[in-house]
């Protein structure tokens, strides 16, 4: 009874450190990037919040919470009210099936670095991710706007085009590792990680997420010089901060994701476990920043054929290539 | 019978979620609902022991088909207040369906009437990606390829209708 | 070839950002760190003083006609020896755009632009300047000029005693 107790208690506070540290990361990030996109422009960034503007964060969130959440007359109201929200869930609830550390001994007890280690864990994040599209389209339709429906329309089928691309290039992964799971996939990477194995898996993964994220150079629902702000462009308040909560949760998630798959998770020399997994992860979204500061968004044509007619028979070709060798080597 | 609890619920939010599904006049509404439905029959078919299945009824029908349902419907341009006005079926239009939906409860009924396997009912079974990628592509690998050949008339299909315009020549009567 | 091309100039923006990361900001820390500003920077406005410490304004209405945003506003007045001057002057920081043309208009040198630019606060109203607000002290960027000695002889400064002017001719008499 006791053990059942204790091992109740460690899934309880590894479900609410999880919790803690996956949003406190997506608002740090949203400081990280305000303050490396600034040193990349010359510019010190946000420097008056707390020393060296540390507790940014803390007053966006003050000030996103005491402006006034506007509601357009003419928008669809129920709809309205529920697309931030699913934005920001759907990116909260991928966490649960990512692996961020090997299992650990605490109290006699095993208690597995990961959520929920679900068998189809890598089909569950799919699922959730081509789910986020509806926190666009549905924010962008219900706000009955011009620049919202137009942001909604070009991250609908930029999604579309590139889910297909990301969950291709996923599929040689599933082939080497032989399990849907993800714990299962970082364990056949102790030796070498995919991304070694399989550059070109990496790169179209890479690339997908880069558009998954709808960041630079894939930033077309969003482009503040076209659209205002794309599909949020009528949101206010709390609920604007959900969107962009969600945002910053999807670029962790895509990050850890990258690191799962392809960089061998929690793998490494030296560091324990969770160190080099929170390291790779940060790498990457260093990585995010960097590219957000310097390449300039795509044309949306050239964003259509690149996904179309470059990453889609790429990753269709590695998928073929990646088999015969497979065969081949028994 | 924490499962089974689940089990019926999921059945009954299924059951309530398409029927609104049918009834919203607002088309943006009622591909919410279905979605609703979709996610409901993704429980039920997790709780069967199909986990592979419960994925794909979400990556595929909630994730694609139904986002591109909602990328349709958008692109017809029908803003929020402009929809309200009637896509309500009217009386006439109400016989197919429900031909339809007693067509459907008959051929069930006789399906089952004829299985043997589920009269008698099917054993708890835990079908792993494996096995379902096994009778996928080794037992009923025909059936995959015939309906795999129906995609591709689509795919040409969408090619022909999509090509580009041929460049008319509108000088040659001149 | 397009593809090789693409592909070179793929990377050095990532070069670029890379080595402006360890460069030293150029931003001015403002509240702290003043700006270094031009000498001829266009910020408020002042009426200033001629060497005799009279006010230069004759309200003769030219700034405020030359000013495109109409935020000079006055009324003109006669003192008893006949000088000009402007029963009240105002100037509304809300509305001006600091280009200048006021200065440019005005004959007498007496508006005149500094560079004090920290022109902010929460009540637009106190941004409402009178002519307490804008008259200083001094002769602004030319110390020597002094209008009536040049143009206004007569009005304010008898004839005949100022500098650089010879005795007034008496025209009754013409022998030579």
């Amino acid at each position: 009874m006791t053990e059942q107790l204790i091992m109740l208690a460690l899934i309880l506070i590894k479900l609410v450190l999880v919790f803690a540290v996956v949003l406190s990361m997506a608002a740090y990030l949203v400081l990280a990037e305000r303050k490396l996109l600034a040193r990349m422009q010359l510019r010190y960034g946000p420097n008056r919040a707390g020393p060296g503007g540390m507790i940014q964060p803390l007053a966006d969130v003050i000030k996103l919470l005491t402006k006034e959440d506007f509601i357009p007359a003419t928008a669809d109201r129920g709809l309205f009210l529920l697309a931030p929200g699913l934005s920001a869930l759907t990116a909260l609830l991928t966490f649960a099936v990512i692996p961020f550390g090997p299992t650990l001994e605490l109290f006699g007890q095993k208690l597995p670095m990961v959520v929920c280690d679900l068998n189809i864990g890598l089909l569950y994040f799919l699922a959730l991710s081509s789910l986020a599209g509806y926190g666009l389209a549905l924010g962008g339709w219900a706000s009955n706007s011009k620049y919202s429906l137009l942001g909604s329309i070009r991250g609908l089928s930029q999604l579309i085009s590139y889910e297909l691309a990301m969950g291709l290039s996923v599929v040689p992964v599933v082939m080497m590792a032989k399990s849907f799971s993800l714990t299962d996939i970082v364990m056949a990477q102790a030796q070498i990680p995919f991304a070694l194995l399989n550059p070109p898996a990496f790169l179209i993964f890479l690339i997908s997420i880069f558009a998954e994220s709808k960041r630079t150079p894939f930033d077309l629902p969003e482009a503040e010089n076209e659209l205002v702000a794309g599909f949020h462009t009528e949101y206010s308040g709390m609920r604007f901060g959900l969107f962009f909560v969600g945002e910053y949760i999807n670029m962790v998630i895509l990050s850890s994701m990258l690191t799962v798959l392809f960089l061998g998770g929690w793998h490494g020399p030296w560091l324990p476990g969770i160190a080099w997994f929170m390291i790779k992860v940060l790498a990457i979204c260093f990585l995010f920043i960097w590219v957000r500061g310097s390449l300039p968004r795509l044309r949306y044509d050239q964003l259509m054929n690149f996904g179309w007619k470059v990453l889609m028979p790429l990753a269709l070709l590695n998928v073929l290539i990646t088999g015969a060798c497979l065969l081949g080597m028994g | 019978m924490m499962a089974t609890l689940t089990f019926y619920l999921a059945g009954v939010i299924a059951v309530i979620a398409t029927l609104l599904a049918i009834t919203r006049s607002n088309p943006v509404h009622a591909v919410i609902y279905l979605v609703n439905s979709f996610f409901a029959l993704a429980l039920l078919f997790y709780l069967l022991g199909a986990p592979l299945l419960a994925a794909w009824e979400l990556i595929i029908y909630a994730g694609a088909i139904m986002v591109l349902f909602l990328f349709i419907i958008m692109m017809l341009k029908l803003s929020p207040s402009s929809a309200e006005k009637g896509l309500m079926a009217t009386s006439g239009q109400w016989v197919p369906v429900v031909l339809l939906a007693v067509a459907l409860a008959g051929c069930t009924m006789l399906l089952t009437g004829l299985d043997s396997l589920t009269a008698r009912g099917i054993p708890r079974w835990h079908a792993t990606p494996r096995d379902f990628g096994y009778s996928l592509f080794k037992e009923y690998a025909l059936a995959v390829e015939i309906a795999s050949f129906q995609l591709l008339f689509a795919a040409v299909g969408a090619f022909y209708v999509g090509r580009p315009d041929e460049p008319k020549d509108s000088r040659g009567g001149a | 070839m397009p593809l090789l091309r693409d592909i070179k100039g793929f990377f050095p923006p990532f070069w670029i950002t890379l080595r402006n990361m360890f460069r030293k900001p150029v931003t001015v820390q403002y509240p702290e760190q003043k700006p270094e500003l031009p000498e001829r920077y266009r910020a408020r406005l002042v009426l200033t003083r001629d060497p005799d410490g009279e006010e230069r304004c004759v309200a003769c209405h030219l700034c405020s006609g030359a000013c495109p945003v109409d935020c000079i506003s006055m009324q003109a007045a006669e003192a008893d020896n006949g000088r000009r001057y402007a029963a009240w002057f105002r100037i509304n920081f809300t509305r001006c755009i600091f280009c200048g043309l006021c200065t440019e208009a005005c004959p007498t040198l007496a508006i005149q632009v500094t560079s004090d630019f920290e022109l902010s606060g929460r009540d637009p109203l106190k941004l409402v300047y009178e002519k307490e607000d804008l008259l200083v002290d001094h002769c602004g960027k030319n110390v020597e000029y002094s209008f009536y000695r040049q143009t206004g002889i007569g009005v304010a400064a008898p004839r005949g005693g100022n500098p650089n002017e010879s005795a007034p001719v008496d025209v009754k008499d013409l022998l030579p």
